[in-house]
């Protein structure tokens, strides 16, 4: 175990962070569940983006890793629902199955050297066969429409690992999760295994010629990649208690986490968290402004809420073309 | 025709062309020889423009080509042999040639500009709708004039046309610049093979490190001791 | 399971050739441009979808067929040609990476303003050409006339990337783009023309797929991912390969959705897109990898 070395400001930061729960309820006593909800969401969608990230960063583009929430999830609520499993057991099955899926799509794609566009296009049709399947298992998984993972009793249960009605519980489940993936970015970042794919995804041939086994290198991290998005998805799922193919699963899911990670700040530990926030915040705000609008809504009726995506979008050409290290890479820069 | 007048010229921050002057009459042969890295090819993209010029003079029979956009300096007369004959290994012989004349005053003609060149080199028409990257190394050659030379060109710029290539074909390609000579283009042409090539050209220039170490009768330099010693292995 | 070697298993067969046709002219136009600019546009169907509208909405402001659909192809090239101006350009020198995720918020963008600007309603054009009916099988008029259409499109394309100067101008910028300037050909121009075309490609399968499908918003989701299958089946940017997958795939969504449910004759032929893909790379059919 690499030692943990947090300087004072980090650690001031991660106390904040910890201590937000009691500083929503003192300042938004009345809509806490609101504002928890959203924390929520941001730190684990920012658990997800982190473990995109750590394939991101290294050149290896997946377009796809929406596969690997969409498993998470599935898994976990399937085994649940219809086998009575708790997700104690379900989560790790679903993440090892995940994860199973990972290497079986790495192993081939690395050994073949398939890089670049032929990848991104290669997860994309991952991401696509995995939607295809859970849609087209809609006697189990409730088709597009989605599914809900059984309550048990009133909503909160150590077995059935659901905390939803406790909001304040839910925050600290999702901020663990949080500093675990922030954890693993670090332990990555100052390994070997670091060096090694920085080095292949400049010269993949040069890497090899100096004892690099870039296979084994690229395995590892898909593996671990793949294994945290799962896990995030299936924490999602027994959160929202709602999973949906198109939400946690699917082209737009997974398009949702190169944005956020690009926008973030892709090779910085906390640029995906930026992300979370960013997009989060983006969406949330979007959404509070349409509804308090009645210019808005008049103009455009219930196809509103496609304003935040229009905005994402332009947004994305945007910050690639003008940002692309993203608000925390760039500003990261500046201070160089 | 051709003029440069203490020209820089370089790739990013790496310069590699310091002051050099020089000039090419109508008519004329002139030779630019030099070792390896010299910046022998530089001098040639940064006169078609396909790495910028900085500072100096750049002209062609009078006209700035600096502030000619690349694609343009064709018009100017001047076509360019490049290094390694870089044919479109995926078109025919024949659609090289089409690429040669795609300027619109070379396309009115095209007919005719196709059977001149298919008469200088009769291999070519024979071969004509062969794919390009099939060809031998001197067909290569062959082929790559040919194209230059679909533009109707005034200037033609050779960027060593034998590197590259069997000794015996060597002899051929430099038969062939020769040939193109005789037929009235004006000829530069840069090489590392000092010998042969100072057989072909009226003048030349010695280029060293980016600048020009000296300049003359090829028949002069050919027959100075420093040239032979360092670049003829004598 | 539904399957047996029947005459609605033939028909299937036959429908699945018929849809080819289609796909194979959808892959065309994003193989040309990568082809040639080597960049993959992921909002390509959505670019279909806006020409889909354009046509739509042509039609049913009284234009006849044949004028909403030039309509739609003028539409689609102007706005390819824009996408390779504003968006594309821009990162040309960049990563890969920062390519996809630019069209992939173009994606985003044009998926939401297609639905403020139209709704989520699903739109028709309400043209019924009728069926063909032979032996006991029966083949819908508007699946044929596409396939048809859908062939000459390619042909015409050929013919243009083979006799013409401009065409073989594209052909050559794909094989060496840095001599270019040496031929008097100005690279910038060529890939606008040729975003243009592929454009004008997709605005003429807009055309098509109105006559057989349904609009709305999120259309370019269905085949979107497909269309990127055909084409890394066939070879990125191989155009002949891209037909030929084309072909193969759609016969393993046509008999997997007349044995099994719509959604598992797509499944499979991902399925086996991706264990082509790992045995050869570089496309069934692929050179460049």
């Amino acid at each position: 175990m690499i030692p943990l070395r947090l300087s004072p400001a980090a650690l001031a930061g991660f106390v904040a962070v910890a201590l937000l729960p009691w500083l929503v309820r003192y300042a938004f006593a009345a809509s806490e569940k609101y504002y928890l909800h959203l924390l929520v969401q941001i730190l684990l969608w920012a658990f997800i983006y982190t473990g995109w990230s750590l394939m991101g960063r290294f050149g290896l583009t997946s377009l796809g890793h929406g596969a690997f929430t969409g498993i998470g999830a599935y898994v976990t609520v399937l085994l649940w629902n219809y086998g009575g499993i708790s997700p104690w057991l379900g989560i790790p099955i679903a993440v090892l199955a995940a994860t199973v899926v990972g290497v079986l799509v790495g192993y081939p794609c690395f050994r073949l050297r398939i890089t670049g566009h032929y990848f991104a296009l290669l997860t994309l049709a991952l991401t696509e066969f995995v939607r295809l399947c859970i849609v087209g298992l809609r006697d189990y998984t409730g088709g597009s429409l989605g599914t809900q993972p059984t309550r048990h009793g009133d909503g909160i249960s150590l077995t059935a690992m659901q905390f939803e009605p406790d909001r304040v519980l839910s925050f600290y489940i999702a901020f663990a999760l949080w500093l675990f993936g922030l954890y693993v970015w670090r332990l990555v970042d100052r390994s070997m295994d670091r060096y090694a794919l920085e080095a292949a995804s400049q010269d993949e041939d040069a890497a090899a010629s100096v004892g690099i086994d870039v296979t084994r290198e690229k395995l590892k991290i898909i593996a671990l990649s793949s294994a945290m998005c799962a896990l995030g998805g299936a924490v999602f799922g027994q959160y929202q208690m709602y999973i949906g193919p198109d939400t946690i699963a699917g082209l737009g899911t997974s398009l949702n986490m190169v944005f956020a990670v690009v926008a973030g700040g892709i090779g910085v530990m906390l640029g995906p968290t930026v992300g979370a926030v960013f997009t989060q915040v983006l969406s949330e705000g979007l959404r509070v402004i349409i509804q308090n609008s009645a210019t808005i809504k008049g103009l455009l009726g219930s196809a509103a809420l496609a304003l935040d995506s229009a905005i994402y979008g332009l947004l994305l050409i945007l910050f690639i073309i003008y940002m692309p290290k993203g608000i925390l890479g760039t500003l990261l820069d500046k201070r160089r | 025709m051709l003029e440069l007048k203490d020209l820089d010229a370089g790739y990013g921050a790496f310069q590699a062309l310091f002051g050099v002057s020089m000039r090419v009459a109508a008519g004329e042969a002139v030779a630019v020889i030099g070792a390896n890295g010299a910046g022998k090819t530089t001098l040639l993209r940064a006169i078609s423009g396909l790495i910028p010029a900085r500072g100096g003079v750049l002209t062609m029979e009078g006209r700035d080509l600096r502030a000619t956009p690349a694609h343009r300096i064709i018009e100017t007369g001047i076509a360019h042999v490049p290094e390694s004959r870089r044919l479109f290994p995926g078109l025919s012989i024949e659609d090289n040639m089409r690429m040669g004349a795609y300027l619109p005053a070379a396309r009115a003609k095209f007919a005719e500009r196709l059977d001149y060149v298919y008469a200088l080199f009769p291999r070519l028409r024979e071969r004509r709708l062969q794919l390009a990257g099939t060809l031998s190394g001197g067909e290569q050659q062959m082929c790559a004039i040919a194209r230059a030379l679909m533009s109707g060109p005034k200037l033609v710029l050779f960027d060593e046309p034998s590197m590259g290539l069997a000794p015996v074909v060597v002899a051929q390609v430099f038969d062939l610049v020769r040939r193109i000579r005789s037929e009235g283009y004006t000829v530069l042409i840069v090489e590392q093979n000092v010998a042969q090539v100072l057989k072909v050209v009226d003048r030349a220039y010695l280029l060293e490190v980016g600048k020009i170490k000296a300049s003359g009768a090829a028949a002069e330099l050919a027959a100075s001791d420093e040239i032979r010693k360092a670049y003829m292995g004598l | 399971m539904d399957c047996h070697l029947d005459v609605f298993f033939l028909e299937a067969l036959l429908n699945g050739v018929l849809l080819a046709g289609l796909l194979a002219l959808l892959a065309l136009g994003l193989n040309l441009v990568f082809g040639v600019i080597d960049v993959v546009w992921i909002c390509y169907a959505e670019l279909v979808m806006v020409g889909m509208y354009g046509i739509h909405h042509a039609y049913k402001g009284g234009a006849p067929f044949l004028v909403a659909m030039a309509i739609g192809i003028v539409l689609v090239a102007a706005a390819a040609a824009l996408l390779h101006l504003l968006v594309i350009r821009p990162v040309l020198e960049t990563p890969p990476i920062n390519q996809l995720l630019v069209t992939g918020g173009v994606l985003f963008f044009l998926q939401a303003a297609a639905t403020m600007a139209f709704g989520v309603e699903f739109r028709n054009l309400g043209i019924s050409l009728g069926s063909y009916n032979v032996l006991d099988m029966s083949f819908s008029r508007s699946r044929i006339l596409s396939f048809g259409v859908a062939l000459l499109g390619m042909l015409a394309l050929w013919l243009f990337l083979k006799r013409t100067y401009l065409g073989t101008a594209i052909r050559a910028i794909a094989q060496d783009r840095q001599i270019m300037p040496l031929m008097g050909v100005d690279s910038k121009k060529i890939y606008l023309v040729t975003s243009a075309i592929g454009g004008g490609l997709a605005g003429l399968a807009a055309g098509l797929m109105v006559l057989n499908y349904d609009i709305y918003p999120q259309i370019g989701l269905q085949f979107g991912p497909l269309i990127f299958m055909i084409c890394v089946l066939g070879g990125l940017g191989n155009m002949i390969g891209g037909f030929l997958a084309a072909f193969v795939i759609s016969q393993f969504i046509a008999v997997g959705s007349s044995c099994f449910h719509t959604e598992w004759g797509y499944a499979v032929a991902f399925l086996f897109f991706m264990i082509a893909i790992f045995f050869r790379p570089q496309g069934l059919f692929g050179g460049k990898s």
